[in-house]
This record gives structure tokens, C-alpha cells and sequence, in this order.
């Protein structure tokens, strides 16, 4: 079960920078690892984040085997216009989590 | 004559911090780490509070009842853990596996798994802000006894790096004064949440002892004296530590 959380104010000026934060719950288990027992914990994380801003893609992350579980990402926008925010993670095994927040603009 | 030789006793045998010059181990971290926990929404463990919370509704064991079922809120509890009750100190985890043994005629939670950590970081939660409040009794003493007992192959009491070295270095990391005020706690070491007992036992074996099972009398002791010791700092769980 995919379990993110985000953090995004719920109204901005016209023009102003906002900051969003977000925290997607996973292993980050980075394939480099071993059991007791000798064999290797295949690789689980999380490869990909985009955050779509009334459908405009305004942040992207690649994410590689050396981050830390649980994952937080803060990052800044300008709002533009009222309007929905989509985020969504795509990793190994087929992992997806979406989320998205509304915001309006004045 | 006798007092004197109390004093005497006191001065050599303890250096204890001074109540105002404690500090919790919040106050030895970057910034960035200080950020992360000042805002829930930022600090993992919200995944594990979110968990608690649900666990604490669901009614559960042979008595189909919820925790919630029992207790309104629990507010202070956890500042005033571990207890002793009919002789034995008691820690919140352990509180918990009694009422979920007793009351809900359900098996206990294992020590140190997510269920347990998410319902006492989801308990503890309640208590941000609090001041600790334990009592001093036989139990505390015998903490504190270990707590000043050197072992392991260096041969290291507790007290010899959190009482007499605080602040100063240890590898890369600065040495906290040892004030379990958050716990459970977000540790980035460990990418998770984990228990006072789990640090305890981090402790133990870096100095080279044997490592005292969860649960054990000797580490809930421990724990009650270290929060003793904390007496009267406020609880911040659930705290964030590098």
C-alpha cells in the first residue's frame, strides 16, 4: 500500500513562492544488501517523482539506490493560478502512489 | 560527621548534570534535522502516528474491544512511564501489551514491530509538550546503578560519556547528554522508528557488552532512571534524531 503525504498551502498571491513538501513512506532498499544468510535484497526504491501544476510539469526528481527510506522532498513553485497540484511516485515492483491539493490564487 | 561524609560520597561518586544545564539531544543537531521534526509534516513518523492512531480504534482479541473502547485521551501518560507497579518497572510498551493481554485477551505486540512502535509513538504523541514526571523508588536506583556501572570491553559506564563528556566528540558525533525525551524516535540512522530499548541496546554493544534482552528488567530500570534523570524536561515525541 502506497502511503505519501503532502504538504501544499491552501491559498497564495498572485506571483508568490510557495514551498511544498512532500514524504512518500517506502523501504528505499538499495539492492545492495544481503540476508544473514548470504542472499542479496533486491533492489526496491523509488525512481521517479513529478509534480504537475494545472498540468504543467513544475518539479521532476530522479531517485537513485543512495536515498534513505521514506523519502522528503521540499521544493518551491510560483502560483500561478487556482488550481490543482498532482504529484505522483513511480518506482520498482510497479510501486505508484499519486496524490494531489488544490490551491487558490488571489 | 555523617552528612559530611554523604556530601563527600556524593561529590565523588556522581557528576551528574545540573538540572539547568540539561539539554535535550534536540539541541546538539543541524539545522536541518531541528527542521525536520519542528514540522509534522516533514518528520516521517506522521506515517507511524497515522498507523497508532488507527490500531488505537480497531477493535481487536477475544474481547472485540478497541483501546479507544477504554481511554478517552491519554494525555501526561506517557510522561509518567515507566511506572512500577507490584514491585516490577513497567515501560508504555509493555503497559500496552498488558492491556492488550488483559483487556483485549489479544497477543501481545512484539517488541520493537511497527504495530507497537506506531501505538505507543501514537500514545507518547500526546504527551509533546509535557514534563517528565517519574518517581524515584528501588527500581529507579538499580537504573541508575547501571546507568554508573562500567562494562563491556572498554569498559565504559553510561555516565563516563553522558554525565562527564557531553558535548564533546565521539567519532563525528557530538555526545548528547542522554535525555530520552522523544521517544519513540524518527533516527535517520535507522531510517525508521524505533524504542529507547533499541538505543539502549545500540549503547551496550558499542561498548562491547552483552546486550540485554527487549523488555528486560535491567533496561526498563534503565529507562526509568534515564527519564528520572529528564525529570521535568518536556516530551517531544516523536523526536527526530540523526
Amino acid at each position: 500500500m502506497a502511503r505519501v503525504s503532502v504538504t501544499v498551502p491552501s491559498s497564495a498571491k498572485r506571483g508568490e513562492v510557495i514551498e511544498i513538501k512532500t514524504l512518500a513512506a517506502h523501504v528505499m532498499e538499495n539492492g545492495f544488501r544481503h540476508k544473514q544468510t548470504g542472499e542479496p535484497i533486491p533492489r526496491d526504491i523509488i525512481t521517479q517523482f513529478v509534480c504537475t501544476y494545472n498540468g504543467v510539469e513544475v518539479f521532476r526528481a530522479e531517485l537513485h539506490p543512495a536515498m534513505a527510506a521514506n523519502p522528503l522532498l521540499v521544493f518551491n513553485t510560483v502560483a500561478t493560478e487556482s488550481g490543482t497540484l498532482e504529484f505522483k511516485w513511480l518506482g520498482d515492483n510497479d510501486y505508484a502512489a499519486t496524490q494531489s491539493a488544490s490551491i487558490s490564487v488571489v | 560527621m555523617r552528612v559530611a561524609l554523604a556530601v563527600l560520597c556524593f561529590l565523588l561518586l556522581s557528576a551528574e548534570i545540573p538540572l539547568a544545564e540539561r539539554r535535550s539531544g534536540y539541541e546538539f543537531m543541524g539545522r536541518e534535522t531541528r527542521a525536520m521534526q519542528d514540522d509534522d509534516s516533514t518528520n516521517p513518523a506522521l506515517f507511524w502516528l497515522a498507523d497508532g492512531e488507527a490500531l488505537w480504534n480497531r477493535k481487536d482479541g477475544a474481547a472485540a474491544v478497541a483501546c479507544s473502547g477504554c481511554h478517552a485521551d491519554m494525555k501526561g501518560v506517557a510522561a509518567r512511564y515507566p511506572k512500577v507497579a507490584s514491585g516490577m518497572a513497567v515501560n508504555l510498551e509493555q503497559q500496552i501489551n498488558g492491556c492488550r493481554t488483559e483487556r483485549q485477551k489479544a497477543p501481545p505486540l512484539a517488541y520493537e514491530s511497527r504495530e507497537l512502535l506506531a501505538l505507543t509513538a501514537y500514545v507518547a504523541r500526546q504527551s509533546r509538550g509535557m514534563p517528565i514526571a517519574v518517581e524515584w523508588n528501588e527500581s529507579t536506583r538499580r537504573g541508575q546503578a547501571t546507568f554508573n556501572r562500567r562494562q563491556g570491553q572498554l569498559n565504559l559506564s553510561c555516565a563516563q560519556c553522558h554525565d562527564d563528556h557531553w558535548g564533546r566528540s565521539l567519532a563525528g558525533s557530538t555526545i548528547p547528554q542522554a535525555h530520552p525525551t522523544g521517544y519513540p524516535i524518527y533516527r535517520l540512522e535507522w531510517q525508521g522508528l524505533g524504542s529507547l530499548q533499541r538505543r539502549l541496546r545500540n549503547c551496550v554493544v558499542g561498548v562491547r557488552a552483552e546486550s540485554y534482552a527487549y523488555g528486560a528488567p535491567e533496561l526498563v530500570e534503565l529507562e526509568l532512571y534515564l527519564m528520572w534523570r529528564a525529570r521535568g524536561m518536556k516530551i517531544e515525541t516523536p523526536a527526530v534524531r540523526p
